[in-house]
């Protein structure tokens, strides 16, 4: 395997990464909500009129620099979908990284030629 | 089908770690006993694929919204544990950067996703591919097969596909329904995620059953279809 042939699937990524925004407008134009059982703390207090105790506890666990692969005052809108293209490109850069790493640290001196 | 933090409680989402790390430790040793170094960017590539596949949220109209993983395409391209460590990483960078899925839950997220996932829609491909190879990850390389054995293959693949992500569902719908059943407060009330079963496991299978599978086997046949023409050397048996 050439690294041309890889050239070409990582330009098929890249293609991908600027598709993006449809996983975006699709929901929105059929007016659907996101995935079920993923509603955040807030939205489960307008669905049960409360917040469990234990979910409210882990929920604030950790914030997410990129929450929902949106950058904070670019919510809604082309700025959304840029952010959501942004995102795609520092989520799969970083992926491709370590990835890449792991892989290179798991085949170092195996001999396999 | 990304459980987020706070849904699982800690007896659930504690086996599922319990249950993952073995796994990644299993699946580790696989890459080192058969990839080479040039297959390297072949994992990279597979990883980068389910993050940008995954950002394809897929709508039910006025309903919820889902998506493919990739999961059994990428374990018919490099090894069903190889893609397991792929769609690890993946699931992994989108809960600590994206909120994607919870912290907590990386354990069960992977163990869905990736594990039952790749290992599912893959053990369903063999089965109806009748692909030969001995499952040794990306050391098996196809050798043209005549055309009835490629077509199996995709069907094969497409099955595996829906399947897999069916597979993953479930083990997520069981795990969150179970949680009412585990832990409940003094005053009765859940704890963790308050849905029993009866509800989890139709909401969460419905539309993995009639939208996301479909969508996850015809995404996994095209991409089978274009790699075999434009890189036929990456598809094994």
């Amino acid at each position: 395997m050439r690294n041309v042939k890889f050239k070409k699937l990582l330009i098929g990524i890249i293609i991908l990464i600027v598709l993006t925004p449809i996983g975006l407008i699709l929901p929105e134009k059929f007016k659907s909500g996101g995935a079920w059982g993923e509603w955040s703390a807030d939205e489960i207090e307008k669905i049960l009129g409360y917040v469990p105790e234990g979910l409210k506890r882990l929920s604030k666990l950790w914030s997410s620099p990129i929450t929902d692969y949106t950058f904070s005052g670019w919510e809604s809108g082309v700025k959304g979908y840029i952010g959501y293209i942004l995102s795609g490109i520092i989520g799969i850069a970083l992926v491709i990284g370590i990835s890449f790493l792991i892989g290179k640290f798991l085949v170092r001196k195996n001999g396999n030629t | 089908m990304h459980i987020p933090d706070g849904y699982l409680g800690p007896i659930t989402y504690g086996s599922l770690w319990g249950g993952i790390i073995p796994v990644w430790i299993y699946a580790s040793k696989k890459i080192k006993e058969i990839f080479k170094a040039s297959h390297v960017p072949l994992l990279a590539l597979s990883s980068a694929f389910s993050f940008v596949i995954m950002m394809f949220n897929v709508p039910i109209p006025g309903g919820t919204t889902g998506h493919a993983t990739g999961a059994t395409l990428i374990a018919i391209l490099i090894g069903p544990w190889a893609a397991t460590l792929a769609l690890s990483i993946s699931l992994i960078i989108q809960a600590f950067l994206f909120g994607d899925g919870g912290i907590t839950a990386i354990g069960a997220n992977c163990f869905n996703i990736a594990f039952a996932g790749a290992i599912g829609g893959y053990g369903i491909y063999r089965l109806i591919s009748g692909a030969r190879g001995k499952g040794q990850g990306v050391k098996t390389e196809l050798r043209t097969p005549n055309s009835e054995l490629r077509t199996r293959q995709l069907i094969g693949a497409g099955i595996g596909a829906y399947v897999s992500i069916n597979f993953a569902a479930l083990f997520a719908a069981i795990e969150l329904g179970i949680q009412p059943i585990l832990h409940t407060g003094l005053d009765g009330r859940p704890l963790y995620s308050p849905f029993p079963l009866s509800i989890t496991i139709p909401s969460i299978m419905i539309g993995n059953l009639l939208i996301f599978g479909i969508i996850e086997a015809i995404v996994t046949i095209l991409v089978l279809i274009y790699l075999r023409k434009s890189h036929p050397e990456l598809i094994r048996g």
